[in-house]
């Protein structure tokens, strides 16, 4: 009884709560800007008009144009069901998930790149490219915060070993591992949302075009399906750095669910924060931050071993 | 009785293209015989070796009344060579058809009937190379495979390209055999006889126990293309017909591999370091291998470049599976070699996939350029669909079968963490696997994303149309076993978990459905696949609603985007191209600004294999002018000829 609960508050979050992060993300640089700025729930009242919108269609494009934001919809939100949101299992959960959450979001990659490409225009295919240029940097820090897990837990299941990170003793070598991870793990969350300082979400100006601009020629529902995969993306990845970070105790459910959505909460202010305070860094400098990364959770697995 | 079935397919496969030889040169009825007898052989062929199980055949020889002088005919199968047999019935039946409509003898009166013959050879030899349980026997056939194969390369032999890269395989080709003579030569030295597998060599010193492994990896590593031995493979596999290329890729690269894992058990336990190189080189080849294909223009070459880097893994889960031997960690070996064996299959399927359909690219809009191609999606929407799967598949991505071959890599070099003897060092390989998933991602993006997206760069682009039913069943067979192997790994499980125990040199072996639950993967690809469907459903229905006439992509307000105006395939991995410019080594001619009012200048850029334009060729080259002076004795006369030949029989004999 408490496991299916537990599964289906996972599975509400899970769907209902990632433009809510937005909504945070964009009251705090508001507040960074001396604005009032738009309403917490801004992002949903987007995504429901965008639904009842219609659809403007380039000529140029395929089948791969529409299905792009639905595959992403559908594999960020089977990769949500193996990450813990709260302090039980996720609803998937096997030795070997972690390789296939990896591999879920390449699949949304994969759709979202060809869809940019298939306008055939050259402003989405240098969104295109660049995405999937920083992926081939984001992608190893990623696992190397994986090794560092595995290694701590004993177990290649994300579940199992995002749950007992939270145990490891403060001050201990494994806890600054899991600090130097963490790092690594914000690092690469700020690049596969698109975040400053790696991309602009507020805009699709050439300078910053990596997401946005891939998504330049969707419109209504599309457009929504895209906006709220990359939230629910946000999300996730928001929660896996919890984890890492936390001291959450699966004995005390209740507190616990209280403590990781205070910690949501709180990674939103943290991004809006970041996004206020820094620039964005010039686009040759994005592989170094993100070899940054890799180096970060490399000598915390070094320090492990 | 196995046995005989298997040798009478073989025999029928080597004899496919002989029928066609007594038809007039350009009557179809001789190719659609010799593809009759191909599918028919393999039919036979896989059923044999898919009810293996139930009719055991363990190490049956064979003894044909007349022995001949080196020793009895000897043939046997296991149940690895078994797993090794299936690809190659499946592609070269599905390449036979597919060359109906691809290499019609029609169209191609010259070489049609040659193709053919030289196909059923190869074909047929590799099964005897499989099958082979003496060494000279396999190096026979294994000399058939690599002559025809030269003829296969070279089927155009006209054009000068094609003969320059048939000659670099010509000599690697060489090179292999002569590895592999020497290796045999040694195994017969220690082993006392000319049996294989599992040879007898146990108790060897370590100096040639050594010896044996390096000749056996460097012989066969040839084949299996590893870098640095890969020198033959990129241009050999573009200038083919692609039939050819899908045979070569999908099937006789499997054929180093499956040479590579019997010579690391022919010592039983196998010493620690052979796992290392094994290792090295395979993710060094993973590497490099995709960094080169991500800079090709020609889309053949990166289809060939991506099969080294998916040697590559194999060759890592390989390297793996051999630590797990001498380390005595059972879910290493069967994970490592799990993940090896199930690639090895898994890129026989899409690979062949995606050869056929750059050859479906082809005979639409005749180039290999894929900057001069893009629109296809429109034009050819059978060969997108299917080409799209492939590269789906190749990039690992669920729910497809390369996904799970590469899960149990990952997975096994996870396991490596942990344990009583762990060995954490082996894990490093697992971020620069990630990056090359990264990579082949992004390559197969450019792919797809070049040659089928926007609109046509060129006239040829623009009249291309899908190719006929011969061409794309074999695809769509191909694509479906992809979906198939991807969505319900657990079909393969029992096949494999016996070929591991075939191959693992201890009395109990690890059970792979043991170590890994594959029904999650079911679990997770049938709602993916489900999903899939319903969107395309949806698509179906509801975008001629909503498609408004003539509105083309937004052009960001400016008047006049051409189509040269695209995003090139080049420009997508600009920033990649220049971040590993000292390992892609190209050759760029950059242009010269001369002068307040510059002339017109050019920019031209080709990327060449680094290691055979600047190490091999002119090594080579040097190693030829001194041997210039050898031509002396190279007179031309026959009787001169033979007379060396009496002269070296009769030293050898004083000598013994």
């Amino acid at each position: 009884m408490k496991t299916l609960i537990a599964i289906s508050l996972q599975v509400v979050l899970l769907a209902l709560l990632p433009p809510l992060l937005l909504g945070i993300i964009n009251k705090t640089k508001a507040w960074f800007a001396g604005r009032r700025g738009p309403p917490l729930l801004q992002v949903y009242y987007d995504l429901l008009r965008l639904m009842k919108k219609n659809v403007v269609i380039s000529s140029t494009t395929t089948w791969v144009f529409l299905a792009a934001p639905l595959v992403s919809v559908i594999s960020v939100l089977l990769a949500g069901l193996m990450v813990p949101l709260g302090p039980m299992a996720a609803p998937i959960h096997f030795t070997g998930d972690l390789i296939m959450f990896a591999y879920l979001l390449a699949l949304g990659r994969f759709f979202t790149t060809l869809a940019a490409l298939d306008t055939g225009s050259s402003f989405e295919g240098m969104g295109a490219a660049r995405e999937v240029t920083f992926a081939c940097f984001s992608e190893p820090a990623l696992f190397l915060v994986l090794l560092v897990l595995v290694k701590l837990s004993g177990t290649p299941s994300l579940s199992a070993m995002l749950l007992s990170a939270s145990h490891v003793r403060i001050g201990s070598t494994a806890s600054a591992a899991l600090v130097l991870a963490a790092v690594s793990l914000f690092v690469v969350l700020l690049a596969e949302t698109s975040r400053i300082p790696v991309d602009d979400p507020n805009t699709h100006l050439e300078l910053t075009m990596i997401h946005e601009v891939m998504v330049l020629d969707n419109s209504g529902p599309l457009l929504g399906a895209q906006i709220y995969a990359s939230s629910m993306k946000l999300l996730i990845l928001a929660a896996f750095l919890l984890h890492v970070v936390l001291p959450l105790n699966p004995a005390l459910v209740g507190r616990d669910w209280g403590i990781m959505l205070a910690g949501l909460v709180a990674v939103a202010v943290i991004i809006g924060a970041v996004e206020s305070l820094m620039a964005r860094l010039q686009l040759r400098f994005v592989p170094t931050l993100l070899v940054a990364a890799c180096l970060f959770s490399g000598f915390g697995f070094l320090l492990i071993l | 009785m196995n046995m005989l079935m298997l040798i009478i397919v073989a025999l029928g496969m080597i004899c496919s293209g002989v029928p066609g030889l007594f038809f007039h040169r350009r009557s179809a009825a001789g190719q659609r015989l010799g593809a009759a007898i191909n599918v028919a052989a393999a039919a036979v062929g896989m059923a044999v070796v898919l009810f293996h199980d139930i009719l055991p055949m363990a190490a049956e020889v064979w003894h044909p009344a007349g022995a001949l002088p080196m020793g009895k005919v000897a043939l046997s199968l296991d149940d690895l060579g078994a797993w090794f047999l299936l690809p190659i019935f499946l592609i070269s039946a599905l390449g036979s058809i597919y060359g109906l409509g691809y290499w019609p003898q029609r169209k191609h009166p010259a070489d049609g009937r040659k193709l053919r013959l030289c196909w059923g050879l190869m074909s047929g030899a590799m099964v005897l190379v499989v099958l082979a349980a003496n060494s000279i026997w396999f190096l026979m056939a294994w000399e058939i495979m690599a002559l025809s194969g030269y003829f296969l390369l070279t089927t155009e032999d006209g054009k000068p390209e094609v003969r320059q890269s048939g000659w670099v395989y010509f000599i690697a080709t060489h090179l292999a055999t002569l590895c592999l003579i020497a290796f045999f030569v040694l195994l017969r030295v220690y082993s006392g006889s000319f049996r294989l597998w599992p040879t007898e060599v146990a108790g060897l010193p370590a100096g040639p126990l050594a010896a044996l492994f390096l000749l056996g990896l460097i012989g066969f590593g040839f084949k299996a293309g590893l870098v640095p031995l890969h020198v033959w493979l990129p241009a050999g596999h573009a200038n083919a017909p692609s039939h050819v290329s899908s045979l070569f890729s999908g099937v006789m690269l499997n054929m180093g591999i499956y040479g590579i894992m019997r010579v690391v058990v022919i010592a039983g336990r196998p010493p620690i370091w052979w796992g290392v190189v094994l290792i090295s080189a395979g993710v060094l080849s993973a590497f490099l291998g995709i960094t080169w294909a991500l800079a090709q223009r020609d889309f053949k070459r990166l289809l060939a470049y991506s099969s080294i880097e998916n040697i590559g893994i194999i060759t890592t889960g390989l390297g793996l599976a051999v630590l797990g031997l001498s380390m005595n960690h059972p879910i290493w070996v069967a994970l490592g070699l799990g993940g090896a064996l199930l690639h090895m299959l898994n890129h026989s399927l899409f690979k062949p996939l995606l050869f056929m359909g750059a050859g479906g690219i082809m005979h639409g809009a005749n180039t290999r350029d894929m900057e001069s191609l893009g629109g296809l999606a429109a034009r050819m929407p059978a060969v997108f669909r299917l080409m799209l799967l492939g590269s789906a598949a190749i990039a690992a991505l669920p729910p497809l079968n390369g996904f799970v071959s590469e899960l149990l890599i990952y997975l096994g070099l996870f396991y490596t963490l942990h344990g009583s003897t762990a060995a954490p060092w082996i894990a490093w390989v697992i971020p620069v696997l990630a990056m090359v998933g990264a990579m082949a991602l992004m390559t197969f993006v450019k792919l797809t994303a070049t040659c089928f997206a926007g609109q046509p760069r060129t006239a040829a682009a623009a009249g291309a149309h899908d190719p006929d039913a011969a061409m794309l069943g074999p695809m769509m067979l191909l694509a479906a076993a992809c979906v198939l192997v991807g969505a319900f790994p657990v079909l393969l499980t029992g096949l494999l978990d016996h070929a591991i125990a075939a191959w693992v040199p201890w009395p109990q072996s690890p059970s792979l459905a043991g170590i890994f639950n594959f029904w999650w993967i079911t679990a997770v690809a049938v709602p993916l696949l489900i999903g899939t469907a319903g969107i395309a459903w949806w698509i179906h229905h509801w975008r001629r609603g909503v498609r408004e006439k003539g509105v083309g992509t937004w052009d960001c307000g400016y008047a006049a985007p051409g189509r040269r105006m695209q995003y090139s395939g080049s420009s997508l991995m600009q920033t990649m191209a220049w971040m590993f410019r000292r390992i892609l080594w190209r050759r760029e001619k950059l242009p010269e600004v001369r002068g307040i009012f510059p002339p017109a200048a050019d920019y031209a850029c080709n990327t060449p294999d680094p290691l055979l334009d600047r190490v091999a060729e002119p090594v080579l080259k040097k190693i030829g002018n001194i041997l210039e002076s050898a031509r002396i004795l190279q007179s031309g006369a026959a009787q001169l000829y033979m007379l060396y030949i009496l002269l070296i029989v009769l030293i050898l004999l004083l000598i013994k």
